[in-house]
């Protein structure tokens, strides 16, 4: 067996913790602009780029695929070579990977800035950017495997099969979930719509929270807790059974995040006992990460790395203990749409996500830099103070959640809903004051270690290729050991997999078989028509402003919403939207049936200024509406996107959309200046108008036109 | 509602591409041995390091 020698590739993990540390900072810099503005709106500088619509999927796209994606790349770059006794594979495809992610995240920003985005929860970015993720990907994967096939360590760590998990999982949801048809180069439409949108987007959006929050952080966890203790993880074996259970249970619990909408019951079930089930591993992974540290909590006392890591690792506990409980429907009847989500979110991505980030950096610079960490006083002051700012933030997003759900549902002894929408703002403007400064210490925290770090490069000494050495992996397998469970599946293994494969068919049918049962779940509802041109077009600037950021348009069947929306949202009403835009928060009024609600008048006053219409809203106003005309060169190239999508316009229609669209404009126009608010017919407020008072409206003329007959 | 199909249909092949894995995994003696892994990361032959004198500080 010969020795052989090589070099570990630090250059690469450093330039991934310096990208981490940046996206960070920027990331979080966008999350705090969106907390100030949810209770000073004027904090938007009434510019449409920093408009709460277009900073917020910023800040959600930056922490996510800038922050942790970079994270996750560092911790993966750094401990995969280590674990595999191999350089990664490729140096080119190493800088291909780094500049093109970069690259990404640069191209995000600008376009989402710009209000190119394709309206879909965590998957904003227009098809150009799609197709150069799934690219950069691949180079990442193929790295990857590369490394793999090239190891002289035959033994998988578990923390590589999180990586491997991660990789196969989130190419699968990346792909399925950006299919769309191109209309320009910044615009496309979604393939699905309506209902089927919404169960793609949460399958997806579910899953870029496991496989991109969760799944490749726990990789990281059993790699650099276990390190940065010195001692190796309670049970090995209880790592192993985490990873397999959760990958096996994770892909099915999407539809938790649609409970009670207009998706089918028996799919809303379904995503419930999964997600219920995902109790056990996430339990049993975070316990495995704890006991990792018994007899060692004296060094958790000093150590700012260990103390950051125990956090997380609890933070991971509360998010997973509390997942499961909003997954159940009664639960999710008080939470979903309100701030809860938000603390729960929270509660994930600082605690989580965000301290094991820190955990490792702390750790990992001064090991690439061969030195001693700057400052441990202000690593631990760090810690204390993000710590705070976690509690500042979730605390009150507890509270405000509850109590906001709670005013909604809230009947006088009359029967009469007890407060209006604007009452509930205005009770929460404390709490969203309390979770801005939380925010912000935390963001304190996090500047507070950069300048730590980068004291501590500043007197370190990189070493940019680590000498290592290790015996080529021999032919020959192991010998067979001692009897354990898993030797009964290795001696049966075609019984074996015929019975696993039998199990997951068994899933499989449970979901089919209602399916070709009923000919169609989604019932068509003839009076439901395809949107008009002008509409469509306001429709895309709604779109574009991120209205959805702050607005549900699905209204569920409880009587505190019909009582305060109208009737309740039906899955037939959907079958047109492209993509659909029932939204997870209700920061504002849900917007299903705002049509024919008020004047167009009222639309044209309050998008002008919110406050007029609603005395103390924290809605932003949109000025630039007023100003910017409808882009009316791209109506043809969509009603043709539409029609291949199946929508039915009559033949030939993208001919007379023009003229159909001005006529409808003119007519809006002319109604408002009846109400005297003079306005050109080409302006995107008149749009706008136009698809609001579309909205809901169609399943309404049945009732009308039936009392007419 | 068929895009259920599409679904189903993704989120099998990863269960079924992992089942493999995990056969495959099983029957190479991945997990024979549940302990010494653990340990093992722990323990980095340190190298004499001997290489550039390192100048490539920061950046
Ligand atoms: C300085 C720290 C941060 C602040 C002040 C902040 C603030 C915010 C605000 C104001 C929102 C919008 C909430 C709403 O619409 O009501 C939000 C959403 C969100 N943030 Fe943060 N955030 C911070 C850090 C992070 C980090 C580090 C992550 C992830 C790693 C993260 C992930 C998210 C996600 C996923 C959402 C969307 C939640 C949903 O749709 O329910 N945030 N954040
Ligand atoms: C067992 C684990 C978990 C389960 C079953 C679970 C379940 C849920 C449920 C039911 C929702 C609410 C959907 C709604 O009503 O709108 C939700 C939202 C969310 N969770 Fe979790 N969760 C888990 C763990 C985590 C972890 C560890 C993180 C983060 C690191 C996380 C991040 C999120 C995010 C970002 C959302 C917001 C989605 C949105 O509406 O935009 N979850 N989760």
């Amino acid at each position: 067996m010969e020795l052989q020698k090589f070099q570990y590739d630090n250059k690469i993990v450093k330039w991934f913790a310096y990208a981490t540390m940046l996206w960070g900072i920027v990331g979080m810099v966008a999350g705090l602009l969106a907390a100030i503005q949810l209770f000073l709106p004027a904090a938007n500088l009434d510019l449409p780029y920093t408009s709460f619509g277009r900073v917020r999927p910023v800040h959600t796209n930056a922490v996510i695929f800038a922050f942790v994606g970079n994270g996750i790349f560092m911790g993966v770059y750094y401990s995969l070579q280590r674990l595999l006794k191999a350089r990664m594979f490729s140096d080119m495809l190493s800088k291909i990977h780094f500049w093109g992610w970069q690259l990404i995240i640069v191209l995000a920003a600008i376009s989402l800035l710009l209000g190119k985005t394709t309206g879909k929860e965590y998957a904003e970015l227009e098809w150009p950017i799609d197709i150069l993720i799934t690219l950069v990907w691949v180079v990442f994967g193929w790295n990857m495997f590369g490394t793999i096939l090239k190891r002289r360590e035959r033994h998988l760590y578990v923390a590589i099969w999180f990586y491997i998990g991660t990789f196969v999982t989130v190419a699968m949801l990346h792909i399925v979930n950006s299919i769309e048809i191109p209309v320009s180069f910044w615009k496309s439409y979604s393939w699905y719509a309506g209902v089927q949108d919404a169960l793609v987007q949460w399958w997806y959006g579910h899953n870029a929270v496991a496989f991109f929050l969760t799944t490749p952080y726990l990789g990281l966890m059993y790699y650099f807790l276990p390190k940065a203790a010195n001692r190796p993880v309670y049970s090995y074996r209880l790592s192993v059974i985490h990873f397999w259970s959760l990958i096996f249970i994770y892909i099915w619990a999407g539809p938790h995040h649609l409970l009670y909408t207009a998706v089918p019951d028996w799919a809303q079930s379904l995503g419930v006992v999964f997600s219920v089930m995902l109790i056990a591993p996430s339990w049993g992974g975070m316990i495995n990460g704890l006991l990792t540290l018994r007899g060692a909590w004296d060094k958790v006392r000093e150590d700012a790395v260990l103390k950051f890591l125990v956090v997380a690792v609890t933070a991971y506990g509360m998010a997973t203990f509390e997942g499961p409980m909003l997954s159940l429907k009664s639960v999710s009847a008080i939470s979903h749409y309100t701030d809860w989500i938000v603390a729960h979110v929270h509660v994930g991505a600082l605690g989580w996500n965000g301290f094991m980030t820190f955990g490792i950096l702390y750790w990992l610079i001064p090991k690439l830099f061969r030195t001693e960490l700057y400052s441990k006083r202000m690593a631990n002051w760090h810690f204390w103070i993000g710590t705070l700012g976690i509690v500042l933030y979730a605390i009150p997003m507890y509270w405000s959640g509850i109590m906001q759900s709670l005013m909604w549902k809230d009947f006088t002894p009359e029967g009469q809903l007890k407060w209006q929408f604007m009452d509930t703002v205005n009770v929460m403007i404390p709490f969203y004051i309390t979770r801005a400064i939380g925010g912000a210490l935390f963001l304190t925290g996090a500047i507070m270690m950069v300048y730590n770090l980068i004291k501590t490069i500043k007197i370190g000494n990189f070493l940019a290729n680590e000498d290592a050495e290790a015996p080529a992996l021999e032919k020959t397998f192991a010998k067979h050991g001692k009897e354990h469970w898993h030797r009964i599946i290795e001696r049966k293994p075609v019984q074996m997999m015929i019975v696993s494969l039998v199990v997951v068919m068994i899933g499989g049918i449970i979901e089919f078989v209602p399916t070709f049962l009923v000919k169609s779940n989604i019932p068509t509802i003839a009076q439901v028509k395809p949107y008009t041109p002008l509409e469509l077009q306001g429709r895309d600037i709604y779109i574009r402003e991120g209205c959805y950021t702050c607005h549900s348009q699905m209204i569920r069947p409880f009587r505190s919403e019909t009582s305060r929306y109208g009737e309740y949202s039906k899955a037939g009403e959907f079958v047109y939207d492209h993509p659909f835009q029932w939204g997870s928060k209700r920061t504002g009024p849900d917007l299903a049936r705002i049509g024919g609600k008020y004047p167009d008048s009222w639309h044209y006053s309050h998008m002008l200024d919110p406050t007029s219409m609603s005395p103390g809203s924290i809605m932003p106003a949109y000025p630039w509406l007023f100003d910017d005309q409808v882009d009316v060169s791209s109506t043809v190239a969509k009603i043709k996107a539409m029609k291949r999508l199946g929508v039915p316009y009559p033949e030939g229609y993208e001919k007379i959309a023009a003229s159909e669209m001005e006529k409808q404009a003119k007519g809006i126009a002319a109604n408002l200046e009846k109400d005297g608010m003079k306005t050109k017919s080409d302006r995107e407020i008149v749009a706008l108008i136009a698809y609001l008072q579309r909205m809901g409206t169609d399943i309404k003329k049945t009732a009308t036109d039936t009392t007419k007959k | 509602m068929s895009v259920i199909f599409i679904l189903i249909l993704a989120s099998l092949t990863i269960a079924v591409g992992f089942l493999v894995a995990f056969i495959w995994s099983v029957k190479t003696n991945q997990f024979e041995d549940d302990y010494t892994p653990s340990i093992r990361i722990l323990f980095e032959n340190e190298v004499k390091q001997v290489d550039e004198p390192i100048k490539d500080k920061n950046r």
